[in-house]
């Protein structure tokens, strides 16, 4: 064997993997720390919001505007019982809520921040990673996170949680195919599954003005991917309890809530990457108008919530199934010619 | 033994054990995940092979598609967990037969085939590529393949629409 020596090319070799570890981690930390402080106080915006909206002041006691809600209420969340049913399904109940909370957080590897900038030389990307099927990597995860829901909903043992996952399950998988076709006229534009790419072929005209009807469809199916109001049967209040998690209590239903919450910021950096431009904007750096986009389409599903009534189960099968998705269809045809012509 | 070796061998065994798990459960939704699991197995393997949009279409159509499908159809159901932890004699009896003779038909193959020892060349490539030669060179089974499944959709179809029709009756 012959003994390593430390000649030039292995010293930048080390030197570069150094550094792209040092980035990697610090990239990872900037995320996560974005993604759950803005979980917590996205929480408070909606709060907030909705009682503007129904005529009420929303929460206020904790801190100045009730600032410290989310630190209240995360601490309240630790502090809980964890309660297991005797009848659940032991193992199962209690992976559910990580299930659903990791494929939120995992999404965002994908979505690219800003531009490359350069660090003692070396050039370091914006984006945790940048794989070339990076769109398919987001559905990918995003069909994996309605187990989370069916899987807790079914092994709570409990009727309204049973119906909950079911619903989930159908509703999901449901407007996964209008959410995926929505997309392929953006691929077809780009030519390309990676969102570094997809965000760099906007730098001159955001998808939004080209694509309008992707946009909608994608829009209107995000809301039903994360169970939002017009959408959020899996979960009706008024009569399955809570749905797939009427069961869980202290963190494990806290989890549930952050993974719905980040998975909310996600759709929002995914609709800003596919169709908004991404992190481009003028004089503002990439990252603060990435998280300006995400915050303006929060914002719009809140306004949603606080403005529309539930659908009926009946309604959402045949809006999915019967508009959407010929839409989605109908609109990659149209691309299409548009393209070759 | 390099990573590689390593992180084949460690995954082949999770493949290998979760699908063993997966056959033998007799509570379904268990059944279901260990075979999620075995998909997922799968998916890395091809990830490892340099092919990562194989494995992103494997976890989205087989471990994130048909899987729910079992799922739902499972929930739905409310199937009940039988008592009894093995299969009776009569339903294991011909998987076993029809396993066993797979096992022998594949080891006198992997004996005998003098292709069977050689060393598959990498085929790294990115997914427009991948997608132009599937579209170029065999578009005939990709569309055989495709009416197939539209004679399964409408077959589904048919049988799915019957019941209510007899029931307006």
């Amino acid at each position: 064997m012959e003994p390593v020596s430390l000649d030039v090319t292995v010293d930048m070799d080390l030197q570069i993997w150094i550094i792209g570890t040092i980035a990697l981690v610090l990239k990872l930390g900037a995320v996560l720390l974005f993604l759950l402080l803005m979980a917590a106080y996205l929480v408070l915006v909606e709060r907030k919001l909705l009682g503007r909206i129904q005529v009420r002041y929303g929460p206020n006691r904790a801190g100045k505007y009730g600032l410290l809600q989310p630190f209240a209420d995360t601490i309240k969340m630790m502090t809980k019982e964890d309660i297991v049913p005797d009848a659940a399904d032991r193992v199962i109940f209690l992976l559910a809520p990580a299930v659903v909370a990791i494929t939120a957080l995992l999404m965002f590897a994908v979505i690219p921040f800003g531009p490359d900038i350069t660090v003692y030389g070396h050039r370091v990307p914006l984006v945790v990673t940048d794989i070339n099927v990076g769109l398919l990597f987001v559905f990918a995860l995003s069909s994996l996170g309605v187990y989370g829901a069916a899987l807790g909903g079914w092994s709570s043992n409990s009727k309204y949680s049973l119906l909950g996952g079911i619903r989930g399950a159908a509703q999901m998988v449901s407007y996964e195919l209008a959410l995926g076709l929505s997309l392929i006229p953006v691929v077809m534009e780009a030519g390309s599954f990676s969102l570094v790419d997809i965000v760099n072929a906007q730098t001159q005209l955001p998808y939004i003005l080209l694509e309008p009807v992707a946009f909608a469809i994608f829009f209107i199916s995000a809301l039903a991917e994360i169970k939002r109001i017009p959408f959020d049967l899996p979960e009706a209040e008024n009569e399955l309890g809570a749905g797939f998690h009427t069961e869980y209590s202290g963190m494990r239903f806290g989890l549930f809530f952050l993974g719905e919450y980040v998975h909310m910021q996600v759709l929002g950096g995914l609709i800003a990457v596919f169709f908004l431009g991404g992190w481009h904007g003028p004089l503002l750096p990439g990252p603060v108008w990435l998280a300006v986009k995400i915050v303006l389409v929060c914002l719009v599903m809140i306004w949603i919530r606080g403005t529309l009534p539930r659908l009926r189960y009946d309604q959402l099968m045949n809006f999915g199934w019967k508009v959407l998705i010929p839409a989605a269809l109908l609109n990659v045809v149209v691309t299409g010619a548009r393209l070759l012509w | 033994m390099n990573l590689f070796n390593i992180l084949f061998y460690s995954i082949a065994l999770l493949i290998v054990v979760s699908t063993g798990l997966a056959v033998t459960r007799r509570n379904l939704v268990h059944a279901v995940i260990y075979l999620i699991m075995s998909f997922f197995g799968s998916a890395f393997v091809f990830y490892l092979f340099g092919a990562p949009f194989l494995a992103a279409l494997m976890v989205i159509v087989y471990a994130g598609a048909i899987m729910i499908l079992f799922l739902f159809i499972i929930m739905m159901l409310r199937v009940e967990t039988p008592e009894e932890q093995l299969f009776p004699a009569r339903q294991m009896w011909p998987a076993v037969a029809v396993a066993a003779g797979y096992l022998v038909v594949g080891a006198l193959l992997a004996a005998h085939d003098p292709a069977a020892g050689a060393v598959l060349g990498p085929a790294q490539t990115e997914p427009a590529v991948f997608g132009a030669y599937v579209f170029r060179n065999t578009w005939l089974a990709v569309e055989v393949t495709s009416l197939l499944l539209l004679v399964a959709l409408i077959g589904a179809l048919f049988i799915g629409k019957r019941p209510t029709h007899e029931s307006e009756e």
